[in-house]
């Protein structure tokens, strides 16, 4: 299985990087851990022209904690986000999630700004970046701009992201709360049959705030403002956490696909879902 | 397509090559540096028989362009010990009948190596977990895991000797 042939580069900053995208138009793509795109190359799904890889683009790998101001850079990678110590203080569901995607070699090298790319339903932390609220930082030739996570997904592989611009950070605001990343697959080490993300407040024993967020249960990650609505406001009680879930699962749209039929999709997807609510408010 | 010039440290013995950007790493220790430890499982990512370490991280070398690793460190099987003079795991692998065909092996060791280097004291629940890109026929793991454990003692107790 080896790669139709291509051109490589290895630029040592950002603006050498979307200049190489400018310059070679659609024929070139970004590479980063290389675990979606080197697969998908071997089976000449992708016939790329040009690689660009980022691993020598230093600004790309930096953390920033400023109080509940969190910022990751586009190249760190899975294995750097498990082991780094702030952020499992200020946003410990990254770390939850990111111990759940494949394994420890694949983690070694897939970062979380491909992961965030790709576009690929089955990847996790587009769910978890909805939950989040988070912002993509894109540069491309006119310069910088900021996407809404929940804006940036249009289909699956279609994003908001142009040919010429490179992701090169992520940034969300850290809230108090509780938190978790439940996620069903058939064996350790496979994409999600079905994932949820779950972030709770609490004030006065009662839910303030939730955010719900749902990974490869339609051709893009799900936030659902409706079962974030069902759940504020109570005690998160049995009758809250079912309506919670009812509303999250009116909002996906699964196909059957090997991972199973709608039916058992939408059964384990209400599972998750629920589990993730309960888990997440027992940490709140 | 144009080559290019890739140095490589590969056991602690400076390499160069001109080497295709789209051959793997895979191949370029196996065909090109005749190191035929690492081995070539399911050519998908998902096995780990080709596992090697990169600058200090365990990769499976199928999923990484030789082009990737220009400039890095590499260790493989054969930078760990020598048929005179194992590694405690490849002696525990064998006391422990860790291995059976022996074709996920090479994989399995290079992996539990940096396993253990990152974790020395690990429990058999963190062996299962940091083994799981490591895919085994025919030992149903249960061995493997003794071998690792077996292995992470004889270290711990060397080291305790040595201070
Ligand atoms: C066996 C196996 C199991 C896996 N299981 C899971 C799983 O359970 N969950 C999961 O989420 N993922 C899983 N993955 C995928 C893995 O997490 C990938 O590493 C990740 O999806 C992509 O990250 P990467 O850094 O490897 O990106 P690459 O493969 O290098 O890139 C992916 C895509 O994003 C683009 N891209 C990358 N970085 C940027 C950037 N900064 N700016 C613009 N475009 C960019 C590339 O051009 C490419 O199109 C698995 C992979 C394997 C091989
Ligand atoms: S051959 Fe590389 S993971 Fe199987
Ligand atoms: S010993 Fe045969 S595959 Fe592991």
């Amino acid at each position: 299985m080896i790669p139709a042939a291509f051109e490589y580069h290895r630029p040592a900053d950002i603006e050498s990087a979307v200049g190489l995208l400018q310059r070679l138009g659609d024929e070139a793509r970004v590479l980063a851990g290389g675990h979606s795109l080197i697969p998908m190359m071997k089976l000449r799904m992708a016939a790329i022209e040009h690689l660009v890889d980022l691993q020598d683009i230093g600004a790309l790998k930096s953390v920033t904690i400023d109080g509940d101001a969190v910022t990751i850079g586009a190249m760190v990678t899975q294995q750097e986000l498990i082991a780094h110590a702030g952020l499992a203080q200020s946003a410990p569901i990254l770390r939850e999630a990111a111990l759940q995607i494949a394994d420890p070699q694949v983690r070694a090298m897939g970062t979380i700004g491909g992961n965030i790319a790709n576009g690929d339903p089955g990847n996790d932390m587009p769910g978890l970046m909805q939950a989040l609220d988070a912002t993509f930082l894109l540069s491309g030739p006119d310069g910088e701009r900021e996407v809404e996570a929940r804006a940036f997904y249009e289909a699956a592989y279609m994003t908001d992201r142009e040919d010429d611009e490179i992701l090169t950070a992520v940034q969300f605001t850290a809230r108090p709360g509780g938190y978790a990343y439940e996620k069903q697959k058939r064996k350790i080490g496979d994409y999600a049959t079905a994932a949820a993300a779950v972030l709770v407040g609490k004030e006065g024993g009662k839910v303030a705030w939730a955010s719900i967020a749902m990974t490869n249960l339609s051709d893009t990650p799900i936030w659902s403002q409706a079962a974030a609505d069902a759940l504020t406001g109570t005690d998160c009680g049995a009758e809250a956490v079912k309506a919670a879930s009812a509303a999250a699962l009116a909002d996906i749209d699964p196909t059957e696909d090997n991972r199973g039929p709608v039916e058992f999709k939408r059964h384990v997807a209400g599972i998750i879902i629920t589990r993730a609510i309960q888990r997440a408010w027992s940490r709140a | 397509m144009s080559k290019i010039h890739v140095k490589l440290t590969v056991n602690g013995k400076a390499e160069e090559l001109l080497a295709e950007p789209r051959e793997l790493l895979i191949h370029v220790l196996r065909e090109r540096l005749n190191l035929t430890g690492p081995h070539i499982g399911c050519e998908t990512s998902h096995c780990g028989a080709c596992t090697v370490e990169m600058n200090g991280k365990s990769v499976k070398s199928c999923t990484v362009f030789a082009a990737q690793a220009n400039g890095a460190e590499i260790t493989t099987i054969e930078g760990l010990g020598t048929p005179d003079a194992l590694h405690v795991l490849q002696q525990a692998f064998r006391e422990h009948h860790g291995l059976q065909c022996g074709f996920c092996t090479p994989g399995m060791i290079t992996r539990a190596h940096r396993l253990l280097e990152e974790n020395p004291n690990p429990t058999e629940e963190e062996v299962r977990f940091g083994m799981a890109g490591n895919l085994c026929r025919c030992t149903g793991y249960q061995n493997i895991v003794k071998s690792i454990l077996a292995a992470a003692s004889e270290i711990n107790a060397a080291k305790e000797a040595a201070q």
